[in-house]
């Protein structure tokens, strides 16, 4: 039994070896993306994104989802390198215990790129770029949005994220720069909703009994627009009109929050583009093509929507969360 | 004879074929970087599976054994970074905690009597919570002797390397089969998971032989918990969930009883591959979701706990119990 086995392994090792000989000259770019997983649903509209974008530009993208483990991602890296892939890209679970693999992507000539967070490393020439949104930016958009539809006089509750999470900080401090050059603007009350629907809306119904039934309240500024959608639900259950009695400011471009811009019942949200891959796709190919190193952070644009396009948005975005 | 190590060539055979299969679809998968790659990539898998199959081969289970792995890790990190000891001062106090905390509930087990199932469960949410309470964020290790660490390995041609993780799982494998088929603890637990009152008759010590396990299994999660920790560079109290349930599916793929008394620790090394195998074919084919890996593992689980009520069914068909080493 076992001679017939041998026989027959080295039949499939002789196949092999004239297999690989066979597929060798193929110039399509391949990268390979270690994406975290699917926790939201921003998260699934990225990798989505990233298809598309790949599809557009003829590159052969490799995805690996590694269902929020760490040690996944770090054989998916590993697993690319093997393959030998022009490009990695990665999305980083967690910011440490990235050095040793990227070193070996470095070993092996293969650039990397991290899409939507940083990672804290020893060397950053381990990676050629990272492509992120600048958060302090988007919140400063919010408030600037703000200042100049109320004139700069308005008393503004504030949902903010996870408490001590950077997006929660950096959105908080982009704000907090208009409000100090804004003398008549300022935050009456604020508290943490938690990014999610349920606890916007929960603390956004004690802002309203404690400003006097929501009258002296002018404007909601939520971190994100989860915390925003429940907000909406608490103005109306106050017996307030959402979007006019309160205006309402958040961040994220979800499509629920084009959907109630298109309701009349939000005003202006910055979006976060889930389109991480396309611009880290052209830094790529400038850099294959001329050798061009990209700059060490690319900042995706943080874009201002307002009802007006709010419908059509809406449209064009539904599919693809 | 041949059917004694029947389930061990079985397990053999798929990841012989499963590589050559994976080969001929993609060239670069034949090559010393993949093999290293499952080496070093598989390692604390490896050696938490080897502790596991000596606790299932008495006849017990040890669930506890991810949280241990996770639990060392922030041990580590936290000693280090902050209490700034040398790492291997902090090395030796994680072996030992982690060796201790199995010995504990190896003696649980066997002063109360309890299922190790229960058991080892509390210990899981014990050794995880622990985790926790010493630092819920992910903490770098920035000691020089952890990079250091970190890039030791042999190197062959084309990029392929057996990194210090790898080459110590190897070394645990090795050990461990000395252990199981040479040494007088080996036959008691054979003899423990055979059959536990004939083993008590013979005079195995019981208890003795029960705490041992435990504890060894204990200390080798600590041990993979080290090689976690210079995988990562990082302690993380979330690190390793699920490793239990994965070391667990090594074991039984590797042709090991789940009810005790017999199996090989190397077909436990090559579950462990199996396993490492089908997940870089997803990765290498990329456009297949990576939850296949679960599926495929699944049905593999299913198909060769099949095969072991089949063998059972022959053996015992035949009036006689597998013969052990």
């Amino acid at each position: 039994m076992s001679r017939t086995w041998l026989i027959s392994a080295a039949a499939a090792a002789a196949l092999l070896i004239g297999l690989g000989g066979a597929q060798a000259a193929d110039k399509k770019l391949v990268v390979g993306f270690s994406q975290i997983g699917s926790e939201s649903g921003w998260r699934a509209a990225e990798t989505k994104t990233a298809k598309a974008e790949a599809e557009k530009r003829g590159i052969d993208l490799k995805i690996s989802d590694a269902q929020q483990k760490q040690e996944n991602q770090i054989k998916a890296v590993r697993s690319f390198v093997a393959q030998g892939v022009d490009a990695i890209f990665i999305a980083p679970v967690v910011a440490t215990g990235w050095d040793s693999v990227l070193k070996e992507a470095k070993e092996a000539k293969i650039p990397v790129v991290l899409l939507d967070r940083q990672i804290e490393t020893r060397d950053p020439g381990l990676y050629m770029t990272a492509v992120t949104s600048d958060t302090v930016l988007e919140g400063r958009v919010a408030g600037e949005w703000l200042a100049k539809q109320t004139g700069g006089t308005c008393n503004v509750v504030e949902l903010q994220g996870t408490v001590g999470s950077s997006p929660a900080i950096n959105r908080k401090k982009g704000f907090d720069e208009v409000v100090a050059k804004t003398p008549g603007m300022k935050i009456v009350r604020t508290q943490s909703g938690d990014f999610t629907r349920a606890k916007g809306k929960e603390v956004m119904e004690s802002f309203i009994k404690a400003e006097n039934g929501g009258k002296s309240i002018c404007a909601v500024y939520a971190h994100n627009d989860d915390m925003a959608v429940g907000a909406i639900q608490a103005i109306k259950e106050a017996g307030l009109k959402p979007g006019k009695d309160i205006l309402v400011v958040s961040i994220d471009g979800v499509p629920d929050i084009f959907k109630a811009m298109a309701d009349g019942e939000a005003n202006a949200t910055v979006e976060l583009t889930p389109n991480m891959a396309g611009p880290a796709f052209d830094a790529l190919v400038a850099f294959k093509t001329d050798g061009k190193a990209p700059p060490k952070w690319i900042q995706t644009e943080s874009a201002l929507f307002t009802p007006d396009t709010a419908k059509a948005e809406y449209e064009r975005r539904k599919d693809a969360y | 004879m041949i059917h004694r190590f029947l389930p061990l060539l079985v397990t053999s055979a798929v990841l012989v074929v499963g590589f050559l299969l994976c080969a001929a679809q993609f060239p670069a998968f034949a090559s010393l970087r993949v093999v290293g790659n499952l080496l070093t990539d598989n390692a604390f898998l490896g050696i938490t599976a080897v502790g596991m199959t000596f606790v299932i081969l008495s006849g017990g289970i040890d669930l506890s054994v991810g949280a241990v792995i996770g639990f060392t890790t922030v041990l580590l990190a936290v000693l280090i970074e902050q209490g700034g000891w040398h790492p291997f001062s902090a090395f030796a106090v994680a072996l030992a905690v982690a060796g201790g905390f199995g010995a504990a509930m190896g003696a649980v087990i066997h002063v109360f009597q309890m299922p190790p199932f229960i058991v080892t469960l509390a210990g899981m949410f014990v050794a995880r919570g622990l985790g926790f309470v010493l630092s819920t964020d992910s903490i770098p290790i920035n000691h020089p002797l952890y990079a250091e660490m970190g890039d030791m390995a042999l190197r062959f041609d084309g990029g392929g390397k057996l990194t210090l993780p790898a080459l110590l799982m190897l070394g645990v494998v090795a050990a461990a089969v000395v252990c199981a088929h040479w040494t007088r603890f080996g036959a008691n637990l054979y003899a423990l998971g055979g059959n536990r009152q004939s083993a008590e008759l013979m005079g195995v010590p019981v208890g003795r032989t029960t705490v041992a396990v435990y504890a060894l299994s204990g200390l080798l999660a600590g041990l993979a918990g080290i090689v976690f920790s210079l995988y990562t560079g990082a302690g993380y109290s979330l690190a390793a969930t699920g490793v239990e349930l994965d070391t667990i599916t090594a074991v039984v793929i590797g042709g090991t009883q789940l009810t005790g008394g017999y199996g090989y620790v190397i077909g436990t090394f090559i579950g462990v591959l199996i396993q490492g195998l089908i997940q870089t074919y997803i990765t290498f084919d990329g456009s297949l979701s990576s939850w296949w890996t679960k599926i495929a593992i699944g049905v593999l689980l299913f198909v060769f706990i099949l095969l072991q009520k089949g063998l059972l069914a022959v053996w015992t068909g035949r009036g006689g119990a597998p013969a052990e080493a």
